[in-house]
């Protein structure tokens, strides 16, 4: 074995209790100082890949064959006390939601510090001392206090960072990072991914980076190696996986985050009619200001996206727009009426005329009814349909989201997270409603897959004549599916225009600064947009 | 062996096995048991016998007999009152759950006053009042217990009603039936019946308690908390006729738990599932 390889895993294979196999043969070499990129859908074992460098694997799982070799050791060969000396040690684990890996009830000083004081690898005082030096490095703000702090005085971008700090406490040789910046916003992302990518390479170590967006990973990994049902599709180095990839599958995988950015397949559905109104709306959560005066209108046949990062009230705006939050002030015009604020107060007609698709479809259709129910019970509660028309009815539907008629006797477990979606989209278009708003509706999905549904949410645009509320955080489906976009800033709209005109000529700084955040597929994009923030402070 | 697609523990097979023993004996008591219910056959505590294998109760009555009538009737009272209390505690908990406000108010408050009274004291002075018929029994005890009952599915219902498919259901205008019986109850059975088993067992021990102090079920019908009280005396001479129906309280009371226990078990993880370290 080479002196610079640090962790090599060979044939390496998971098995669930229930027998499946879940990572199968895979290999994976990694070099003092190298990152690798760890790239697939969910459920392609890229997780399951990265615990498992640590042989840990989670429940219901176990490791059936393989080895895991870390600094010429094989850990799988060691007892729990070995493997419990190398993590945190020698190889440690950055977790995707930092809010819920943080214990709560523990300052951040003392979560940062276990490791190294519990390995016995320096005494407390050193280990505060090097935990402030790591604070400085990932630009913190007041590092020498910083570490006083609870998990909840600090924002997402900031726990994710002390997370950082967390793993790399005892100066590991290899840091797993597993979605890192997943749950960030685009603007803390860029944050997050600059001072990890800096980190890495000031104190030169190597790094397994798990995530599903390539224009991510292409940031900061030197090979990219793409996963699917837990199989290698193929490995090579960044560049080449971007631009010459071997693979059909990788191929596809490019494509779509490629054309996120260039193409726009709007449809030419808008007429001259005005679905709603909303005038100058206010609403509160208690004395808490969420929606500071918003004004919107939507066409018949009209897609408007609502942007904007998590607590900046776009969702806040679908709930009033449903009535489950009545404004304090201001108005809603449906077709010219003014629409009753409260959801109590609006007829059965009202509510059917808007539907809502949520972002999670996992939560957002009942576990324990089988799609027939889900489906058919708009069908006879809005038009009071007998039993063989619900059922034609639901058929019907179930063609529109282009799904098998057979699947009707299923329930939602049995389905893969796209499938549910399109079943929320059939119970919202059961009603046959004029306007669907669509709450993130790709966001809990794969890429691939969230390529599927907007293909399907612009058809039934077409065919059906809809409009679309599209409240999203993620540019890319806004620029390919949003006739006009409204972008929002702490419950206000900091600007509503056409799609184009806010994507090519950006007025607002906020506006600018969202767009050049989106990651793009370029090698070098990061370093660029990093010269250009110092440049501009400079 | 599995059940339910779920591997069976040694002690949830016991457990089961005694259910099923006593469900059987409970069902088909006036069939199989030896006498009748209140014939005299022998004298005061008399030893087992070929013809009393546990012997006589204290007025000469074959004392297995008795038990099985006992269990009959104590047994048929205590899943009268986890019914009736289920029923009762299941409604209002939801109802409080998904309409909130002032409802909700009304019974959370209503069941901490009732919780605040110890719940012995409180039934005693109830049937104290009311006298002891198992109608007044059933009655009181399915009130008392409902207040457990309510906490638990107002819990549940809590969680389940902010999840997104009850949202959907009452924006498309659902009523409250609907969101109750079809939205939230068919999510929330798991924890529910483990529930009923335990409070069954509370039940049976509450209402074997209450006869063992004179105020649960009255004679001439057997139970086995009575049977205890009466047959107290014989401990002082060390004869055996009280261990016996307390014997088959414990029994019972342990064996439903074992069979919760298994039922929690297989709700918490998918079988056999740990991490591996």
């Amino acid at each position: 074995m080479e002196d610079s390889t640090i962790l090599n895993i060979t044939g390496l294979r998971l098995l669930s209790v229930a027998g499946n196999v879940i990572v199968d043969n895979v290999d994976l070499q990694l070099q003092r100082g190298e990152v690798l990129g760890l790239i697939g859908e969910s459920g392609a074992g890229k997780s399951t890949i990265g615990l498992s460098s640590m042989c840990y694997a989670r429940a219901g799982l176990h490791i059936a064959g393989g080895e895991v070799v870390l600094g010429g050791v094989n850990i799988r060969a060691l007892d729990a006390e070995g493997r419990r000396q190398v993590r945190g040690k020698r190889i440690a684990y950055i977790a995707q939601s930092a809010a819920a890996a943080f214990n709560p009830a523990h300052s951040l000083m003392d979560q940062v510090c276990e490791a190294p004081v519990l390995h016995k690898l320096m005494t407390r005082p050193q280990a505060e001392a090097w935990a402030r030096e790591l604070f400085v490095a990932l630009d913190l703000p007041d590092p020498q206090n910083f570490g006083s702090r609870y998990p909840h005085q600090v924002s997402g971008g900031q726990l994710q960072r002390a997370m950082a700090a967390m793993a790399m406490s005892c100066r590991p040789d290899v840091l797993v990072l597993d979605e890192p910046t997943t749950a960030l916003d685009v603007t803390t992302q860029i944050e997050v991914l600059i001072l990890l990518k800096s980190l890495i390479r000031q104190y030169g170590t190597a790094a397994l980076y798990i995530t599903h967006d390539l224009a991510v990973v292409a940031q900061v990994a030197d090979r990219i190696k793409v996963l699917r049902h837990g199989k290698e599709v193929e490995e090579g180095l960044t560049q080449q996986i971007l631009h010459e990839a071997r693979q059909d599958y990788t191929a596809r995988l490019v494509a779509v985050r490629g054309a996120a950015a260039s193409e726009r397949a709007v449809s030419a559905t808008v007429q001259p009619e005005t679905v709603l109104k909303v005038q100058d709306c206010h609403a509160y959560y208690g004395d808490f200001h969420v929606v500071r005066g918003v004004s919107l209108d939507v066409q018949r046949g009209e897609t408007v996206a609502v942007v904007g990062e998590s607590g900046s009230g776009k969702s806040t705006l679908a709930r009033i727009i449903t009535g489950l939050l009545p404004p304090r002030s201001g108005q809603i015009l449906f077709q010219d009426k003014a629409l009753p604020a409260t959801l109590k107060e609006r007829s059965k007609e009202l509510k059917r005329t808007i539907q809502l698709v949520y972002q999670i479809p996992d939560v957002a259709i009942n576990p324990r009814q089988t799609l027939r129910e889900i489906v058919g019970r708009p069908v006879e509660f809005y038009f009071g349909a007998g039993r063989a028309e619900v059922n034609a009815r639901a058929q019907e539907l179930m063609t529109l989201v282009e799904l098998p008629h057979d699947y009707l006797e299923r329930r939602p477990g049995q389905l893969s997270g796209g499938q549910k979606q399109r079943v929320c989209i059939a119970r919202a278009l059961a009603a046959k409603p004029d306007l669907i708003i669509l709450d993130e509706p790709t966001s809990a999905l794969d890429p691939l897959v969230a390529e599927e549904i907007l293909t399907l949410l612009r058809k039934l645009q077409r065919e059906l004549g809809l409009s679309y509320i599209l409240i999203t955080h993620d540019l890319d489906v806004v620029h390919r599916i949003a006739h006009r976009t409204a972008v929002m800033l702490q419950g206000q709209f900091v600007a509503f225009d056409t799609t184009d005109k806010i994507f090519e000529n950006p007025e607002h700084p906020y506006t600018q600064k969202l767009i050049t955040a989106v990651p793009e597929m370029r090698v070098d994009w990061l370093d660029e947009v990093l010269a250009k923030r110092q440049k501009a402070a400079a | 062996m599995k059940l339910f697609g779920h591997k069976l523990t040694a002690s949830a097979t016991f457990g089961m096995a005694v259910v099923a023993f006593f469900i059987f004996i409970s069902l088909f008591t006036p069939w199989i048991a030896p006498y009748s219910e209140s014939a005299n056959i022998g004298g005061t505590w008399d030893e087992p016998s070929a013809k009393m294998l546990f012997g006589a109760d204290q007025i000469g009555r074959d004392m297995l007999t008795r038990m099985m009538y006992g269990s009959r009737m104590t047994i048929g009272v205590a899943i009268a009152i986890t019914a009736l209390s289920f029923l009762i505690g299941i409604l209002t908990g939801l109802v409080s759950a998904v309409v909130g406000g002032w409802v909700d108010v009304f019974f959370t408050r209503l069941v901490d006053v009732m919780l605040s009274i110890p719940s012995l004291i409180f039934a005693l002075i109830i049937l104290g009042v009311f006298g002891s018929s198992i109608p007044t029994l059933i009655m009181t005890i399915a009130v008392l217990d409902s207040t457990r009952v309510f906490r638990l599915s107002r819990a549940l219902g809590m969680n389940l009603t902010v999840m997104e498919y009850v949202e959907a259901a009452r924006l498309r205008g659902e009523g409250l039936w609907w969101v109750i019986t079809r939205e939230i109850l068919p999510n929330a059975w798991a924890p529910l019946v483990s529930e009923f088993g335990l409070r069954f067992c509370f039940n049976f021990l509450f209402i074997a308690g209450l006869s063992f102090l004179g105020l649960g079920i009255q004679p001439p019908y057997a139970d086995l908390g009575g049977m205890v009280r009466e047959n107290a005396a014989a401990i002082n001479f060390g004869m055996m006729a009280p261990i016996y129906p307390a014997t088959a309280i414990a029994l019972l009371t342990v064996s439903v738990n074992l069979v919760v226990d298994w039922m929690l078990s297989i709700d918490a993880r998918p079988s056999g599932a740990q991490a591996e370290l």
